[in-house]
């Protein structure tokens, strides 16, 4: 309920900012109407849970997406230096990372951030293998196997996290 | 020109012009495996430029609510861009369309022996 | 001026990924090159808004982010399962 709570106000919120306009009063009443069927219809389909509206995370990813960010510039940075290289100065490589994350919430938030760092994307996510990732170059694939973003992503999880998805795993 | 116009200018063409590189880059690359990582550039360093060059403008005039709608955008496409990739990148891997590798650090899994 | 040579960057990037469209070879290099030509939509209709003077166009940038979005996962549903209405994924 909670839950349903928090995408409620997070819809309201997005309304509200997307629309501009605040002097009709129909159009506030049509807006809630929307968001309140949004709400249950996500309801309906089982999607409010704690991947859907992960309210757990809290602070830790506003900490995690500055760093993450950072990341992304240099990694871009990297990148484009290999692309305007006279003759693209690659070597790709095939790497396997093991997830220390607990929950699948974590493994998505690790896998995701290594696709949109440019140089290394995952191809595929598999629990006891760990992520397969296909890097542009030899140092970007060690780069993934110091771990640091994957301890990053482990880090996000709280333990509060990890109840509630063993809670929901079960139910 | 004031600062406002010349910071937002940089942005821009900077952005554009990332988006140009991140594209050749495509035409370039041997495999697609190597295409996606060049697609990422456009995906998230320039879109980044580009959004941020367009809001500095409207944040200096006041109009917040158009910066807001341009964060909504950027965030929007930082959300999605890497599952589509990783959707492209799975779906090539499992069509047994093996990337071209120069090394590969797994147990002989890119198909390379 | 400045938002123009920035739409005109953007143009030429579009033209770009038309030729990636173009030369294929295969169906995924296709379906990404026409991602990456989705993505510079939005952000051209974003610089366009601006030199139009035309905020509105803020909302269609958002939506068409959107629709390229599903556009592309509805094809590689489509090219994997060549059902669209598949709803669990068998592995």
């Amino acid at each position: 309920m909670v839950r349903a709570l928090g995408l409620l106000v997070f819809l309201a919120a997005t309304w509200l900012l997307l629309s501009g306009i605040y002097d009709h009063s129909l159009l506030y009443w049509l807006g809630a109407a929307s968001c309140l069927l949004c709400v249950f219809i996500a309801r309906r389909m089982d999607v409010v849970d704690h991947e859907g509206a992960p309210l757990e995370l809290g602070w830790r990813i506003i900490v995690y997406w500055p760093w993450l960010f950072v990341e992304i510039v240099k990694a871009n940075i990297d990148v484009i230096g290999r692309l305007l290289h006279p003759t693209p100065n690659i070597s790709p490589t095939l790497v396997r990372s093991k997830t220390l994350q607990r929950t699948d919430l974590g493994r998505v938030i690790y896998a995701n951030s290594i696709t949109l760092t440019p140089g290394t994307l995952s191809i595929d996510v598999d629990d006891e293998k760990g992520i397969l990732i296909h890097a542009l170059s030899r140092d970007g694939a060690e780069g993934v196997l110091t771990d640091d973003m994957n301890r990053r992503c482990a880090a996000l999880e709280s333990d509060k996290l990890h109840a509630r998805a063993q809670k929901d795993m079960t139910s | 020109m004031d600062w406002v116009a010349i910071v937002a200018g940089i942005l821009v063409i900077g952005g554009a012009f990332l988006a140009m590189i991140g594209t050749y880059g495509t035409l370039r690359l041997p495999d697609l495996y190597t295409r996606l990582h060049a697609a990422s550039v456009t995906d998230t360093l320039a879109t980044f430029m580009v959004l941020a060059g367009l809001a500095i403008p409207s944040l200096v005039a006041g109009e917040w609510l158009i910066a807001v709608k341009l964060l909504f955008i950027l965030i929007f496409l930082w959300f999605t861009s890497p599952i589509a990739s990783y959707a492209l990148g799975h779906a090539a891997f499992f069509a047994a369309q093996k990337p071209k590798l120069d090394h590969d650090l797994t147990d002989g899994e890119g198909g390379m022996t | 001026m400045i938002f123009a040579i920035g739409a005109l960057g953007l143009l030429v990037a579009m033209l770009l990924a038309i030729i990636r469209a173009l030369l294929g070879p295969t169906l995924l290099d296709r379906v990404m090159a026409v991602n990456m030509f989705g993505t510079k939509t939005v952000l051209l209709l974003a610089v366009l808004g601006y030199l139009g003077g035309r905020p509105e166009f803020l909302d269609l940038a958002l939506v068409y982010a959107l629709i390229n979005f599903i556009g592309t996962i509805a094809v590689l549903k489509y090219f994997r399962y060549r059902d669209l209405g598949q709803s669990r994924v068998r592995s």
